[in-house]
């Protein structure tokens, strides 16, 4: 690819980038959000055109019109968000779309394909099982062979990691090896350092739509030079914290039931004390109970059985009132659809809760001076960027969305805050400053409880982790004397068995 | 990753550079617009009634009609001289209202295309005070109160019970309110056939004047200008409705919560709002206000109730209600526009015409909201990807 030009309504995404990729190897392309790497892998994959410069592959000129196109030219993108249907088997799911064959189907025939396939690059999966029975990791492999069955010899993995646990990302990794053992070639999007570090051949980097390093070798770099290429400045991986000095129980969850959505049993008796002046880490793969739980400790969710108890009052059902009242704040896991409201301006979503107590409001009036003084005050403390007050709020990046909601949940100073998945998506930049606040939070002595996807960051911001399995907590450890492996194996259903 | 050997495992990779098909030569490109200019909104709503206008006309003009004529005719029939502004904006109030029990409901995310029904259920509450409550004695200062109470109680109502289905047991309140509609008309032409009936006909018996609210034309004696002229205090209601909710909505408590639910009801949710309540209430307020709207109308205009008090009010009203953006204020002239259609187009033939203009007004300003949150261009299209 060379001198790639796109631009998005004020940026250039990609300002004259240019990507080369050899056969048989494994190619990181590392950079924030919004660093226009996954826009330069749509526009190699088909799904955006570029508004300038080249694709040449094997020495042939080429121009996408479309993911159909870039397919048939050997190119394929597996996305973070998987395109597969629950009901249907892996099979299904993998021929799908598929022109050929055109009106017979013989699915055992496809079958066979699959498995052989599956041998061919160590890619264990029961080609009957239907999507919905997977695991995450196990339906990431269904996209990945979907690519192969189509004969991709470049495949681009766009954050394949963010849903994995540690043991599925080793498994990732072995596969990918097969791949590029097999002489096909592999990009591999990510801004996690010590991951590129692990399967790279080579790491391009990327920040603000331009290559700030190319084609590096990792042998020749450490972790905090890529950082800085990355991110513009250094960064610090151990952020400053008060010594550990738990004091009163805040949080107390006793024997606590609730049903998912679904309603099958979701928490299936939760015990667990998050003190004063601690960060709870809770470890798990996704879908084990750990957003459930939140929304119990937060009055969204009702529950089945047992209690839970706010510095001493038990917390009703249906009644999110209650917890705003007594003291608990919430990042919630889904910044756009719950945490905010898109269309409303700044100073609307940050009175969000406190639009009840005076000053803001004076008797049923909403004192809107009031309300504007203090939105513009937690504007500036909390640095949220955005040209006015008024600004709607899905016009900011995650980011900003992220100050703006600690902004409005901190300032109430929390005695407990439950923070869900609150750097997902973010940059490391951002990923630092939400860090820091929410470690703030703990020194002023708020109770908070973190449930996080990744693993290392709760490693290093948690004073004690637990581990969440299938509705029940597996493990609670200080995490000086917790390891990654032994936390990893616990995410994956073993039991303590010393 | 020795030589570049080429890819001959690919089932061939051809330049597709010149597509055989042909291509339009231009492409739409949009772009989400980063902030949209106070005037916009404005625009696209002026936009769409030309729209509406100009399409209207080639229809006028294709059955032999000359549309500027007609469109010179229907003005100078609703907004020529004080008498016929007058009407015209005895048409209007009823739209006020009701275009404002559509804009509460709306900006809560509630469909309620039900106004007309509960129109009809304020003017049978109304009637209902006539009917049974007072006798010809009373004061009006106490009668016409207590019938606007009524009015707004039954319409209230009307609303409240699709909004507790749709709050308690998540029904389709878009059905509910529509269905209610005909249970309205039903419920009204059970009393006008039957208990209400005046010697047999349709109607009620014409209200004694202590239940009639005053027109301006009532007080051409101390002001001579006002004689003919109908304007009735449901306007004046109207217009302080349309003070009353415009606070509501940007400075109480209450308007928040009604803003933040329209915008997201999870988020809502999240803030500790009753959601439940909340669809109810907001509900009961359109419906109030609806009902409102039909107690002016059969206390101001109609003076008894009968079967065709409206042309479609609660119906119009939803066009109202988009067109001013669902800015209370807009509301006014929007409705005054309509007012001056209905009054307008029941003078040329085909007398179809104001529900076709109103109809694509609906459709170009539905249409037109992707110009307020979209820039839209028009770029050549290239093959930009091999220079």
């Amino acid at each position: 690819m060379r001198g790639i030009v796109k631009r998005f309504p004020g940026v250039y995404a990609n300002d004259h980038v240019d990507f080369d990729l050899r056969r048989g190897e494994i190619h990181a392309l590392l950079g924030e959000n919004g660093a226009g790497k996954s826009t330069l892998m749509n526009i190699l994959a088909g799904l955006y055109r570029a508004d300038g410069g080249s694709i040449v592959i094997a020495g042939q000129p080429c121009a996408f019109r479309s993911p159909q196109d870039a397919i048939a030219a050997g190119i394929g993108m597996v996305y973070q968000h998987f395109m597969l249907i629950p009901s249907q088997s892996v099979t299904e799911n993998v021929i799908l779309g598929l022109r050929e064959p055109r009106w017979s189907l013989n699915l055992s025939q496809a079958d066979q394909k699959v498995v052989a396939l599956g041998k061919q690059f160590s890619l264990k999966v029961d080609p009957r099982a239907k999507i919905w029975q997977l695991s995450v990791g196990e339906q990431q492999r269904v996209e990945i062979l979907k690519m192969l069955y189509r004969g991709v010899q470049i495949l681009i993995m766009d954050e394949p990691t963010a849903v994995l646990t540690p043991i599925e990302v080793r498994d990732l990794f072995a596969i990918l090896r097969a791949m590029a053992a097999e002489n096909r070639s592999i990009v591999f999007i990510s801004h996690k350092l010590d991951e590129v570090l692990a399967i790279a051949d080579r790491i391009t980097v990327m920040r603000g739509g331009k290559v700030t390093a190319a084609g590096l070798d990792p042998r020749s770099v450490n972790k905090s030079e890529l950082a800085r290429l990355m991110v513009g400045r250094d960064i610090e991986f151990q952020l400053e914290r008060l010594p550990y000095r738990p004091s009163p129980v805040v949080l107390d969850v006793q024997s606590l039931e609730a049903a998912s959505d679904k309603q099958l049993p979701a928490l299936r008796g939760i015990n667990l004390q998050v003190h004063s002046g601690e960060i709870v880490g809770i470890a798990g793969v996704a879908g084990n109970g750990q957003t459930e739980l939140a929304e119990v400790i937060t009055g969204l969710r009702p529950k089945t059985a047992g209690q839970v108890l706010i510095n001493g009052q038990a917390l009703k059902d249906h009644d999110v009132l209650q917890a705003i009242n007594t003291g608990v704040g919430h990042v919630p896991e889904d910044r756009s659809r719950v945490g905010t409201a898109p269309t409303l301006g700044i100073a609307d979503n940050l009175i969000m809760k406190s639009y009840r107590r005076p000053p803001i409001a004076s008797g049923w009036r909403l004192n809107r001076r009031e309300a504007r003084a203090q939105a513009s005050q937690l504007k500036d403390d909390y640095a949220i960027a955005a040209p006015s007050l008024d600004t709607e709020a899905r016009l900011l990046s995650g980011g900003n969305l992220q100050r703006l909601i600690l902004a409005r949940e901190t300032s109430a100073k929390p005695s407990l805050l439950v923070a869900v998945h609150p750097t997902r998506g973010l940059d490391v930049g951002a990923t630092e400053a939400v860090l820091r606040l929410l470690i703030r939070q703990r020194d002023a002595g708020a109770a908070l409880l973190l449930i996080s996807e990744d693993l290392d960051e709760i490693m290093s911001v948690s004073d004690r982790v637990a581990v969440m399995y299938e509705g029940r907590i597996s493990a609670v450890m200080e995490t000086r004397q917790a390891n990654t492996e032994t936390i990893g194996l616990l995410m994956g259903g073993s039991t303590l068995s010393s | 990753m020795t030589t570049p050997t080429p890819y001959s495992l690919l089932p061939t990779p051809t330049p597709r550079a010149s597509p055989r098909r042909f291509a339009f030569p231009y492409r739409l490109e949009l772009e989400p617009r980063m902030t949209t200019p106070r005037w916009l909104p404005w625009a696209t709503s002026l936009g769409s009634v030309v729209f509406a206008l100009v399409v209207g006309g080639l229809v006028l003009a294709y059955v032999g009609g000359d549309p500027i004529d007609a469109y010179a005719h229907i003005f100078n029939a609703a907004f020529g001289n004080p008498g016929v502004l007058s009407d015209t904006l005895v048409k209007a109030s009823p739209l006020i209202l009701t275009g404002l029990a559509c804009l509460i409901a709306f900006r809560a995310r509630l469909w309620n295309i039900g106004a007309e029904g509960q129109f009809f259920i304020g003017a049978f509450g109304a009637t209902f005070v006539v009917q049974q409550m007072f006798d010809k004695d009373a004061s009006p200062w106490l009668v016409i109160p207590t019938m606007a109470l009524m009015g707004f109680a039954c319409g209230a109502l009307w609303g409240a019970i699709p909004g507790f289905l749709r709050g308690r047991f998540g029904v389709n309140e878009i059905i509910t309110t529509l269905m209610m509609n005909y249970i309205a008309f039903f419920w009204n032409d059970f009393f006008i056939y039957g208990r209400w009936s005046d010697r047999g006909f349709q109607l009620t018996p014409t209200f004694p004047k202590n239940a009639w609210m005053p027109r301006l034309s009532d007080f051409a004696d101390q002001f001579p200008a006002f004689s003919g002229i109908t304007i009735h205090a449901g306007l004046f209601l109207g217009l302080a409705a349309t003070v009353a909710i415009a606070y509501l909505l940007f400075r109480t408590r209450w308007g928040y919560e009604i803003r933040l639910i329209g915008d997201n009801a999870r988020a809502a949710e999240y803030a500790g709002i009753n959601i439940v309540r909340n669809t109810v209430f907001v509900l009961a307020l359109s419906g109030g206000l609806a009902g409102l709207a039909g107690m002016a109308e059969v206390s101001g205009v109609v003076h008894r109730l009968q079967e065709r008090i409206s042309p479609g009010y609660g119906f119009t009203a939803i066009i109202v209600a988009w067109l001013a953006k669902l800015n209370p204020w807009a509301v006014i002239p929007v409705a005054i526009v309509f007012g001056g259609l209905i009054i307008g187009s029941r003078e040329i033939q085909p007398s179809g015409l104001s529900r076709m203009l109103q109809g694509i007004v609906l459709f170009a300003i539905i249409g037109s909201e992707i110009l307020n949150r979209y820039r839209v261009r028009l770029v050549r299209a290239q093959l930009s990807q091999s220079l």
